[in-house]
């Protein structure tokens, strides 16, 4: 028998740190994937954020930079204007790039930063334990909303990826979701688009993958898939955002 | 001999950085080091390097933290309030121990403040400025060919103890014409580079971070950081002496004001005064074996500084409070007058002298 | 004729797989792993097709598929 699925060179072994059905695991096999059938482990340089994912640099085999919360892209920046031939990305999550590094996500898509940022939207801030983020829902309870996101008080989520697909210099711009296996394709699709934008020099990539929380959110695994589907997607809006005529034509 | 010209300070930092091999520079206009980055935004690209106008001040330095990654030679420039901004990405640089060099043309404050030159950072410069316990070196020229050369040099340091360095200038070096010799660069020797990312090809992959979730792993970086900078405060006091040896009195005094204080000691010289000088030009580390030779031997000290007191800690403790230290300071952008000084040192340590 | 083999050491239990296998092809088992999870097992092994639902819902990257 041949294998036919199993885990991508682009992962070391080291086991994810996230709890039980948090699919940042996902999102990570998808990157880990798309970095080996691109063939370019070796050429990439990956940019961690602060929060639950702030140690994806140790589940990658590709050189990593950690930095501080919501720099993930200026540090970005930096190492692609030295190293204009590498590939360099960024993972964050929703408050890294949403609230605490907003500026930063505005200026590399205006620029047209030829990196890759793949946003992951859970709607609260996850390792502090569940505070309210930028992206938590209208009604939604946190620990800092306890009576649920009060908009007189907090203003409404921001939908980040429809702001940058504003800016002309972000050339593709995805928002997918990880919550069915299609759905898991799809995802999959957009993430290597966004590094093939990146190969070809087209300009700032943004890829925002909706995932869940179960622990935060007091939920099942399966059940915070269905809360994702139900409450989230409706919500932000879905599907390639923007991609310029050269994207499309990659 | 390379020929002198005349050249404003700021600019004279610019090109020092361009003949250090500096290859990006990451910035944000505020007066009164702006010419920093118009100058190198004109010739750095010339010279084969980038120049990128950053979102913010923290956007800066954090494009400078992964640029130094890379190893390559990388600057920013800012006056004291954009200064207070990238405090935190200096902290993460130290932490990281990343190779960056960093100006402070500094002007006043605190808050907006005006753009004349104070020495007011001097804490923040020496003492943290962001959160943890690190130390940046610190690099205090005083006039313009030691802004050139110590520019220059300020890069070897760097990437020598991979540990970020602050020029620490104002804004009245910054802004001044001085005649500069533009020396070639000196040969740098060869610095270890087996830590930069740079893509994991034919090796294995490294992470360039500062974390560190247990205690103990916590403890052996803090003590690792702590032996460079013992290391640093060994090898690396720098000082100027004038009209030191024999001196009763001493006047301690760095940058804008060191160079006022040497006609100061000139001029109490032809009054019979023996005053000296010792200026340091390294703040931190804070120059503290400059004093060892006169702590037993002097009447008194005065720092002329341009803030309310602060360089004068550790010009107290270099003394080992063995005598009187005193201070005479001017504030919000005003420079003192070489009479003035004088006035106070011949008031504090020789009353009376008026009256002969 | 398909298998999948899970990787127990990275298993956590979130027992995603089970809910996405249309076979029925999978269950929490007796053994418990070194960080302490109950880790999954194959049942029902001669129905498994090999269509990898349950590896490309799996967070954690604990399932290989043959076929």
């Amino acid at each position: 028998m041949e294998k036919v699925f199993g885990r991508s060179k682009g992962l070391s072994g080291t086991p994810f740190s996230f709890c039980p059905g948090c699919t940042h695991g996902i999102i990570m096999r998808l990157i880990a994937e798309v970095l080996e059938e691109l063939d370019i482990i070796e050429e990439t340089i990956g940019v961690s954020p602060v929060g639950c994912s702030g140690f994806c640099q140790d589940f990658f085999t590709c050189d990593f930079v950690s930095g501080a919360h919501g720099r993930a892209q200026a540090i970005g920046n930096g190492i692609k204007r030295a190293l204009p031939d590498k590939i360099v990305f960024t993972y964050q999550g929703d408050g890294d790039i949403a609230g605490i590094g907003t500026q930063h996500a505005i200026h590399t898509a205006a620029r047209g930063e030829k990196i890759t940022s793949i946003m992951v939207n859970n709607a609260l801030y996850g390792m502090t334990g569940g505070q309210m983020a930028p992206t938590t829902l209208k009604g939604m309870k946190t620990t800092t909303t306890p009576y649920g996101r009060e908009v007189e008080v907090y203003g409404y989520p921001i939908d980040l990826p429809k702001i940058i697909a504003a800016l002309d210099g972000a050339v593709y711009v995805a928002s997918v979701s990880v919550d069915t296996p299609k759905n898991v394709l799809q995802t999959k699709k957009a993430i290597k688009k966004a590094f093939r934008v990146q190969q070809a020099g087209l300009g700032f990539a943004l890829v925002s993958v909706l995932s869940t929380c179960p622990t935060n959110w007091g939920l099942s695994p399966q059940e915070s898939l269905k809360w994702l589907r139900e409450n989230m997607m409706p919500f932000y809006a879905m599907g390639e955002l923007k991609a310029t005529e050269e994207v499309k034509n990659l | 001999m390379v020929k002198k010209v005349l050249m404003k300070g700021n600019e004279i930092i610019a090109q020092a950085a361009i003949e250090a091999g500096c290859k990006l520079f990451f910035g944000y206009p505020i007066t009164p080091s702006t010419e920093i980055i118009e100058y190198l935004a004109k010739h750095l690209p010339k010279a084969g390097g980038t120049v990128l106008q950053a979102e913010d001040e923290i956007g800066a330095i954090s494009m400078c933290y992964g640029a130094a990654a890379t190893g390559a030679r990388v600057m920013t420039a800012s006056s004291s309030p954009g200064i207070s901004l990238k405090q935190e990405g200096l902290s993460y640089c130290a932490a990281a121990e990343l190779p960056v060099v960093v100006v402070n043309v500094n002007r006043t404050g605190p808050g907006l403040g005006g753009l004349g030159p104070m020495q007011s950072d001097y804490f923040q410069s020496t003492k943290g400025g962001g959160h943890g316990d690190y130390r940046l070196l610190v690099l205090a020229p005083s006039k313009a060919q030691e802004l050139y050369d110590l520019t220059m040099e300020a890069f070897d340091l760097a990437d020598k103890y991979r540990n970020p360095v602050l020029l620490l200038t104002d804004g009245f070096l910054g802004q001044m014409m001085e005649p500069v010799e533009l020396k070639p660069k000196p040969a740098s020797p060869e610095f270890d580079r087996s830590w930069i990312v740079n893509g994991a090809k034919g090796r294995k992959k490294r992470i360039i971070a500062s974390y560190a979730l247990s205690n103990e792993v916590g403890e052996a970086i803090n003590l690792h950081w702590e032996a460079k900078y013992k290391e640093l405060k060994e090898k690396e006091q720098r000082w100027e002496e004038f009209y030191a040896g024999d001196a009763d009195y001493l006047i301690v005094s760095y940058g804008t004001t060191a160079r006022i204080a040497k006609s100061v000691v000139l001029n109490a010289r032809r009054k019979g005064i023996k005053l000296g000088l010792i200026r340091p030009i390294t703040l931190w580390p804070f120059p503290e074996k400059a004093f060892l030779p006169y702590k037993e031997k002097i009447k008194g000290a005065v720092t002329v500084e341009l803030n309310t007191g602060q360089m004068i800690e550790d010009v107290k403790l270099a003394l080992e409070c063995k005598v009187p230290v005193h201070l005479y300071r001017r504030l919000g952008g005003m420079l003192p007058t070489e009479d003035e000084i004088l006035a106070f040192v011949e008031k504090t340590f020789c009353p009376g002298l008026e009256e002969v | 004729m398909a298998k999948v083999k899970v990787l127990s050491q990275y298993c956590k239990c979130c027992q995603l797989c089970i809910e996405v296998c249309p076979q029925g092809g999978l269950k929490v088992g007796d053994k418990t792993n070194a960080r302490g999870y109950n880790t999954v097992v194959p049942v029902n092994e001669e129905k498994c097709t090999g269509c990898t639902l349950c590896a490309i819902m799996c967070p954690d990257v604990a399932i290989e598929v043959y076929k």
